[in-house]
């Protein structure tokens, strides 16, 4: 979707404003945050993609004033509330007042180092060959997807050429939505300034996205 | 956010469906066991291990795993190596995609507006506001974070390094160094 988290290219921002040894968490709640997204992820009931989708799909006047964690936990409360595992009641009351649907595999202190050094890898056998090879110029699809996709719009219907192929992953744009893992191939595609930004680009940059199969053709 | 983040707690807790002892565990994990000291140890070894440098290159994965650092974050991994002609900067545009195996959470600035929306396109920018400005004819390729592949800028070893050891080595080596927002630092003079 054309949503505020897709901000390659936007202006206005101001400055970046690095922060001298900047500890890892800024407030106490934030760490809480970090874990109840992790913990509540790891019950098995979502992705990562509809995780990500549900935070982009924030209004983006809410989006754009909110912080990190604060755009982590309101997409988590989403989540929480489309699966049926809180209830408008239990938010609204700030305690459990609706049972719990069903038993679930809950994560303990002793399951999480196994759990956080294993991940959740994307990567995805694959029955049929790439398209594509090292070299090929590609074109990214002129598209404006109503769901979740990981097709930057700065990197939209530009020609650029296949720096490397990676394999098979799990697609974004289905899985977000629950319709299926629908493997396919991811490339990193390299662009140059000029073919982004047109001819005022800074000399020498070159961009690179990943993209899946699906967002080319050739070119 | 206080008050609204206990109440959540409060709700998944009551309902059996989270164990505040293992947020406990991933907030000790992040703070204290995984963060840049991991992508440091791995450019130090780079720096002083030719034919894991070239493992790194080719299987980033499997040579970066080989040293322990494995997991969330950091199960599909790709080292990117500065060159004198060529400066990597990595960014995620769509979210805040980062390598937290090697580097650990990524820094506010990562997360936030005005790096992802100009990093793509005015990287330059970027990075004079962390003090680094580029010789003239040094290039810079950016990395759009897009999918699930994680990126680790290799950073130049600095020059005068030649009698430290890995140790003393990874002490050079910045997180801001290991996303492109810096170099290196060079060793203090006695």
């Amino acid at each position: 979707m054309n949503g505020p988290q897709d901000l390659g290219g936007q202006m206005g921002f101001g400055l970046v404003a690095p922060e001298i040894d900047e500890p890892v968490f800024h407030a106490g709640w934030e760490k809480r945050v970090l874990g109840l997204t992790l913990c509540a992820g790891a019950l098995g009931k979502w992705t990562i993609d509809e995780s990500r989708h549900a935070r982009e799909s924030l209004h983006p006047a809410e989006y754009y004033a909110s912080s990190y964690y604060e755009i982590w936990i309101k997409g988590l409360e989403a989540l929480l509330l489309r699966h049926g595992l809180v209830t408008e009641a239990d938010l609204a009351a700030g305690k459990a007042v609706d049972p719990a649907p069903g038993v679930m595999q809950v994560l303990t202190a002793d399951d999480v180092p196994a759990r956080l050094a294993r991940g959740g890898p994307c990567d995805r056998p694959m029955p049929t060959p790439p398209r594509f090879a090292v070299g090929d110029r590609v074109r990214t699809l002129r598209t404006n997807p109503v769901g979740h996709t990981r097709l930057p719009r700065y990197a939209r219907d530009c020609v650029g050429t296949i720096e490397a192929v990676n394999g098979g992953f799990v697609f974004p744009d289905t899985n977000a939505h629950g319709a299926g893992e629908a493997p396919d191939y991811v490339y990193t595609v390299v662009f140059t300034g000029q073919a982004l930004w047109g001819e005022s680009a800074s000399p020498g940059l070159s961009v690179s996205i990943d993209a899946w199969e699906s967002y080319l053709v050739a070119a | 956010m206080t008050a609204r983040v206990r109440a959540l707690e409060s709700i998944l807790v009551g309902k059996g469906l989270v164990n505040p002892a293992a947020i406990d565990a991933i907030i000790e994990t992040y703070e204290e066991k995984i963060g840049p000291r991991n992508g440091a140890h791995v450019v130090a070894k780079a720096w002083t291990d030719p034919d894991f440098a070239v493992w790194l290159k080719t299987d980033a994965s499997a040579a970066i795993a080989s040293l322990g650092y494995t997991g969330r974050q950091g199960e599909h991994m790709r080292a990117v190596f500065n060159t004198a002609g060529v400066h990597n900067l990595v960014v995620c545009t769509l979210c805040s995609c980062y390598p937290w195996s090697v580097l650990g959470l990524p820094p506010v600035w990562y997360k936030s507006p005005p790096y992802r929306s100009r990093a793509v396109m005015d990287p330059h920018g970027i990075l004079a506001e962390f003090g680094l400005v580029l010789p003239a004819d040094t290039s810079v390729r950016v990395w759009d974070s897009t999918a699930e592949l994680r990126y680790l800028v290799i950073p130049q070893r600095p020059a005068g390094t030649d009698d430290l050891d890995a140790e003393a080595l990874a002490g050079l080596v910045t997180r801001d160094s290991m996303i492109g927002a810096g170099l290196a630092r060079f060793p203090a003079t006695p």
